[in-house]
């Protein structure tokens, strides 16, 4: 495998890896969507998988899930195919669903002894409790749960088996700035007991600052995968310096910025009006990749 | 390092057993639909109707086969097919699926729910009966038929149950079909009223599904054998009964072995 990217063509499935893809094909009738993905995740890896709404994002995850057939193509979860995973190969897994965990007449507390109580080796409910921040709620039925309340325990119902893989799909949408940072905090803490992670988002924020390497799927194939910071080749993309003078708004593109801003300094007696520089967001190269090969 | 067992069947099943007894019984909207309703029905038409049955039996004892049929049918057909539908729309179903509980348990704590429930309306309605209509309770041998018409309709109704559970999208609209249905098949079944009152052509239309034969089997437990000679048959034909019966289990587990989904139609 390449440092940050994709496999090499015609690689074999890794055996190493917590995750291995080759040539993954999914169809719905006539529409392919997942056109013959190739993937490796490392173990104790945080990788976000990038892409519009029916890019094919949950379609992927859902067949490593176990939930869907595949077409076509290899998949190894943990060393074991999906389509044949039995009951031990599930307790290392833990599943963070897109559309939650349902609902239940079960308080928050008795819901997570009960998904405990599957699992060998279980986390101790109230210490998930705990790391999701739903102490408070441990008595409240299920159903009476805000938006957000519910999405943390769909995660602490993830995270109760102890699981050495965990996806997450779409985890904090409908989270609230601060919660979405308290769930980031929650995530390292797993990243530090080891855990691997597959994370599917529409928060680029969210895939920047957790992920270490970012995936993006653009009409069921892997458009690119490397490190956030080198994504679209934001690293050494030119760099925009913009200022003010004689009153009019000015920019420059230039793969010097330090030059070129030493030079515009020499130019002013004093502080260069209103200065900036600035490298492409990973929104700028995220909303150019999949608008270069989406719609 | 050999990793740590996974926990045994007994005790996800005891897991199980204690989720849907919880899940049944703190949902008010189930517990007064399925335990209250053949109550009502009891109180309602017991106070209402007065046929005269002949061999100095009176509505009421004839009408105890009919709301213990109601209850049954209530706890298994109706219970199963209306709360599967939306554990499966609401994702409840999935999520497990996800998680290494073996799938037999999951149906290991349906049937103690169907059971619990079972039992609990049946032991309402003969209080009620007892209490209210002064009815006379099975006597020593016909116990043990009361118990094995129960449990078998009880498991023939939960297995078509859960098989009806996946043909409807969301538990509401399970709930809008399955309902008429079961109302139905009580009525040309005998249960709200002396099955001899039953058209011809609606006692055989009847006699195809379980429901008619339940309600049969539970007549031989509350009336006289005196009024055995009203039955179609002449006769209370607990052998056919106990085939009958025996069958629609067969068929709804096949049914349910072909159909049963852990996710919407939708996701495959």
């Amino acid at each position: 495998m390449a440092a940050d990217g994709r496999p090499r063509p015609g690689a074999p499935l890794d055996p190493d890896a917590a995750i291995s893809v080759r040539g993954l094909v999914k169809r719905y009738g006539d529409r392919t969507a997942v056109d013959g993905l190739d993937l490796d995740i490392r173990r104790g890896e945080i990788f976000a998988l990038l892409g519009p709404n029916g890019a094919g994002k949950t379609t992927t995850v859902e067949v490593l899930e176990g939930y869907r057939r595949r077409d076509g193509g290899e998949v190894r979860v943990l060393g074991v195919d999906p389509a044949r995973g039995g009951r031990r190969w599930k307790a290392e897994l833990g599943i963070v669903l897109q559309s939650g965990a349902g609902d239940s007449q079960l308080s928050v507390r008795e819901l997570l002894e009960a998904r405990a109580s599957y699992y060998a080796d279980p986390r101790d409910p109230g210490e998930v409790l705990e790391l999701v921040g739903l102490t408070e709620k441990a008595g409240a039925r299920g159903r009476t749960l805000s938006g957000g309340q519910r999405r943390r325990l769909d995660v602490a119902l993830g995270i109760v088996g102890r699981p050495r893989l965990l996806f997450l799909d779409e985890p904090t949408t409908g989270f609230d700035p601060e919660a979405r940072r308290q769930f980031w905090a929650l995530i390292r803490s797993l990243r530090d007991l080891g855990t691997t992670m597959l994370l599917t988002t529409h928060y680029l924020d969210e895939a920047e600052t957790l992920a270490d390497r970012v995936g993006v799927l653009a009409r069921g194939q892997l458009a690119e995968v490397a490190v956030p910071t080198a994504l679209g080749g934001r690293g050494s993309a030119p760099a925009v310096v913009s200022w003010t003078e004689d009153g009019v708004r000015r920019t420059a593109e230039t793969t010097t910025p330090t030059a070129f801003v030493r030079d515009l300094a020499a130019r002013f007696p004093g502080e260069v009006p209103d200065l900036a520089v600035s490298r492409p967001t990973l929104e700028d190269v995220y909303l150019k990749m999949i608008g270069g090969s989406g719609q | 390092m050999t990793a740590p067992a996974l926990p045994s069947l007994a005790r996800v099943y005891g897991t199980r057993a204690r989720v849907e007894l919880r899940e049944f019984f703190r949902q008010r909207e189930s517990v007064v639909f399925t335990l209250a309703f053949p109550v009502i029905l009891l109180l309602a038409l017991g106070a209402v109707l007065d046929y005269d049955l002949g061999a100095g039996v009176d509505f009421p004892q004839y009408f105890m086969a009919g709301v213990v049929t109601a209850g049954i049918v209530g706890a298994s057909l109706q219970n199963m097919a209306i709360h599967i539908a939306g554990e499966r729309s609401d994702g409840t179903l999935k999520s497990l699926a996800g998680t290494p509980m073996p799938a037999s348990a999951y149906f290991a704590g349906k049937v103690v729910q169907v059971l619990a429930v079972a039992v609990a309306t049946i032991a309402l309605l003969l209080g009620v009966g007892v209490l209210v209509y002064g009815i006379d309770l099975p006597s020593a041998a016909d116990w043990l038929t009361f118990a094995w018409v129960s449990v078998l309709g009880a498991a023939a109704c939960t297995l078509l149950g859960i098989a009806v559970s996946t043909l409807c999208r969301t538990g509401r609209s399970a709930s809008a079909t399955v309902t008429p249905i079961a109302l139905v098949l009580e009525f040309v079944s005998g249960v709200f009223l002396p099955f001899d009152q039953v058209p011809g052509w609606l006692q055989d239309v009847a006699a195809v599904f379980p429901v008619k034969w339940l309600a049969q089997g539970l007549r031989s437990v509350f009336l006289p054998d005196a009024l055995a000679a009203q039955e179609p048959a002449g006769s209370w034909e607990l052998g056919r009964v106990a085939l009958v019966l025996g069958a629609w289990c067969v068929l709804g587990l096949v049914l349910c072995v072909l159909t049963f989904r852990w996710q919407d139609r939708d996701t495959r």
